[in-house]
């Protein structure tokens, strides 16, 4: 690319000026032809229905009728802003982002911290903490409701070896439903975090700990002055990958609880599968997930924003 | 130059690569691209069947599908078996939405009076069915009489699936709940029951019985529906546009399953699905309540137990609640006289096996087996063969029906009482306020 700029004085640098634009045109084409079928696909399978879900969302749509149905209006908008239903989704989506992010962050960056710090083993331990990452959503539901299995699930017996004999009621109490499908979700996902630590980790240079330890830093302020701030740019995309996908809680949920006891672990995109599958009013369950597809949207624009501006800044 | 004759011809290399994979991929799933893109229907001689039936109800299915393929070598039979509930009913609307439904399907009775409103289904003419003998005088006639909907037949039923009661026959021995030829005595009264559950629970050490309570609505509902059924009650009206709950028969009934769970504590108040099966096989509980589908499975672990039906426990006119499968006829414009033929001479077969199907514990709903020697002889199944005519649907709303957010709604406030974290009085409001949701939304079907 920057051969384009170079001062045409030698004749080899000449036949580059002339020679780059059509080289460079023969390329662009080529990314064009290599980026078409994901870009067909991008089209008709998230563009498309997207657009489609917009519309669809302003219709009485249904899913038992071909078409979109009578026109709604703002109505779909207008019910979902007042059901009670929608607003108690979207606040265990919330809660449920609140009690998921900060454990899998924090926890993520102490144990890469002291993955990184050790001598031998290392392979062990990053594979142990990533592992539960690759079980699918439906195997780790199945294992954890076992474990949480009142009477003869593990967790009660160990809990009851060391003394505490009568533990909460798990699944099946409201209090402690999402918290108990929270705790699961951080063995679950906390590998990615993990592993994105650890590679920042690594990029750090040693020889700023070198100097800071020649210096007289102990262990605690290297870790202040030196590792958490050159994190910071990890940090920022790991809390907002983890917000997003802590708000697309859905799997394991459903799988565990179907939004219970009493509908008090019921998430957003429960009430739209809810309202749109097992109650066929796809054109208000649309409407639903558009609103929920602004808070989404939010949150990426802080990041994107805050990060734009931190680049700027460095 | 050498450099960019090899990037030429690794360039050409892999263009002709990609040509080759893309002409491979279209030859090489020819036949299914072709079908679901250009829309040409599978061969005239292919018969395509939907369920959602698994476990051993679905093994079951299987082998007389294999006694049909046999029987009919002609017919290709291509059963396609999908997961229960929500993703079977969408899939099957959206099959007929896309004219692309397959032959015969096997729905709820519950959910084909939906489909049929919705104008999913193809109506079923007495005529075109008496050749095959599918009359009405030969299936059970609270099954036939729901398979109508506006008074036009939309489906032909299979089964009865009733709740029924699972007993320990070691336990009630031991608890001297049998009487001399062995048989459970009655207990078709609120004190008797408590009494029965009590004297098991002496025997097991743990419960007297057990019943599913999370993350499993639909289990709930069925034992309150049945015991407010049994005190007369109806929830819904009028196509589900009117809530007709009965508050002081709905306390009743939720106060009285309050005081056996977390009064008494005779049944666990915190058990899944998986968990109450284990703890009856098991023998921590003496007595389950579900419906009758988990005889293989207690078959299986050759536990001792028999069944029978659930009891009369408030005395009223007997209630109980069930479903039935049955065969429906998505609507297809396309399909022919001949392939109607076809699809009448394989529901017939299928009934014609109602032996097969028995044995996984649901009521046959063709008389000429339900009546039978043969069936007498089929026990524990046939115990509770009476209660056939006496079963109660859910009351018809577009939003009811199994795996219906009406039985969740109910379900989950069920639970709640049961297990002692809301009171019947604060269930019942919340049923109502949340039935009214649907009650005064403008039906979607």
């Amino acid at each position: 690319m920057s051969s384009t700029q170079a001062i045409p004085t030698a004749a080899g640098a000449r036949t580059a000026v002339t020679v780059a634009p059509r080289k460079r045109r023969g390329e662009g084409r080529a990314g064009w032809g290599l980026a078409t079928p994901f870009l067909i696909f991008y089209l008709l399978f998230l563009i498309g229905p997207t657009l489609y879900g917009v519309v669809m969302s302003f219709f009485n749509s249904s899913l038992q009728h071909s078409g979109l149905g009578g026109f709604a209006g703002a109505d779909n908008y207008t019910e979902a802003l007042t059901s009670s239903d929608f607003w108690q989704a979207m606040w265990h989506t919330v809660l449920f982002t609140l009690m998921t992010t900060p454990p899998l962050v924090v926890i993520a960056l102490v144990l890469a911290i002291f993955t990184d710090r050790l001598a031998r083993g290392r392979w062990f331990f990053r594979l142990v903490f990533f592992a539960p990452y690759v079980v699918p959503s439906a195997a780790m539901a199945l294992v954890w409701t076992w474990l949480y299995t009142p009477q003869i699930g593990l967790w009660d017996k160990w809990l009851s070896a060391v003394g505490i004999t009568n533990p909460p009621n798990w699944l099946a109490d409201p209090n402690w439903a999402m918290a108990s499908v929270a705790i699961a979700t951080v063995w679950w996902t906390l590998g990615f975090n993990f592993v994105l630590y650890l590679a920042g980790l690594q990029e750090i240079p040693r020889s700023l700990y070198e100097a800071a330890s020649v210096d007289g830093a102990t262990r605690w302020q290297q870790m202040r002055g030196i590792t958490i701030p050159l994190l910071r740019r990890t940090t920022g995309l790991v809390v907002v990958l983890q917000i997003i996908a802590s708000l697309k809680i859905f799997d394991q949920i459903f799988l565990m609880t179907s939004g219970g006891p009493n509908y008090s672990t019921r998430p957003l995109l429960e009430y739209v599968y809810d309202i749109g599958f097992t109650d066929f009013r796809t054109g208000y369950a649309a409407a639903a997930s558009m609103l929920y597809f602004l808070v989404i949207l939010a949150v990426s624009l802080v990041w994107f924003f805050t990060s734009r501006s931190q680049r700027k800044g460095a | 130059m050498g450099a960019e004759s090899y990037s030429l011809s690794r360039r050409s290399l892999l263009r002709g690569a990609g040509l080759i994979g893309a002409g491979g991929l279209i030859s090489g799933c020819g036949s299914g691209f072709v079908t679901g893109v250009a829309g040409v229907g599978a061969p005239k001689n292919t018969l395509s069947y939907w369920n959602l039936l698994g476990g051993g109800d679905g093994v079951r299915m299987i082998a007389m599908e294999n006694a049909y393929q046999q029987a009919h070598p002609n017919v290709a039979l291509n059963a396609v078996v999908l997961s229960w509930g929500n993703p079977y009913y969408t899939k099957l609307s959206l099959a007929t939405l896309g004219n692309k439904p397959p032959d015969v399907a096997i729905s709820h009775l519950t959910r084909a009076s939906i489909l049929a409103r919705a104008g999913m289904l193809e109506p079923l003419n007495a005529a075109e069915l008496a050749p095959y003998g599918l009359t009405g005088g030969n299936f059970t006639p609270r099954a036939w009489n729901m398979a109508h909907t506006d008074g036009t037949l939309y489906a032909i039923p299979l089964d009865t699936h009733p709740l029924v009661m699972y007993y320990r026959t070691d336990v009630c021995k031991k608890a001297g709940l049998l009487d001399g030829s062995g048989n459970l005595k009655n207990l078709d009264s609120p004190d008797a029951l408590t009494a029965a559950l009590t004297a098991a629970k002496k025997v097991t050490g743990a419960y007297g019985g057990v019943v599913s309570i999370n993350n499993d609505s639909a289990t709930q509902w069925r034992v309150f529906s049945t015991l407010y059924y049994q005190l007369g009650g109806s929830v819904l009206a009028n196509d589900g546009q009117d809530i007709v709950l009965d508050d002081a028969k709905a306390e009743k009934v939720l106060s009285f399953i309050q005081d056996l769970v977390v009064k008494r504590g005779l049944l666990p108040t915190s058990v899944d699905y998986g968990g109450a099966t284990t703890m009856f096989s098991t023998g921590k509980a003496g007595f389950y309540f579900e419906g009758d589908w988990e005889i293989t499975t207690f078959e299986t672990t050759k536990s001792p137990f028999s069944m029978t039906a659930f009891p009369n426990v408030f005395g009223g006119t007997y209630a109980v609640q069930a479903d039935s499968h049955s065969f429906v006829l998505p609507r297809d414009p396309g399909r022919t006289d001949a392939r109607r033929q076809e699809i009448f001479r394989f529901i017939r077969s299928m009934l014609d096996q109602s032996s097969t199907w028995a044995q996984g514990g649901h009521i046959p709903a063709w008389l000429p087996f339900q009546t039978s020697a043969a069936y007498d002889k089929l026990k524990p199944a046939s115990n509770y063969r009476g209660v056939a005519n006496h079963v109660r649907y859910d009351d018809r709303a577009w939003y009811s029906g199994s795996g219906s957010d009406f039985e969740n709604i109910m379900g989950f406030a069920i639970a709640a009482v049961a297990a002692g974290q809301m009171s019947p009085a604060a269930a019942i409001s919340d049923m109502r306020s949340k039935l009214a949701l649907y009650a005064n939304t403008k039906s979607p079907v």
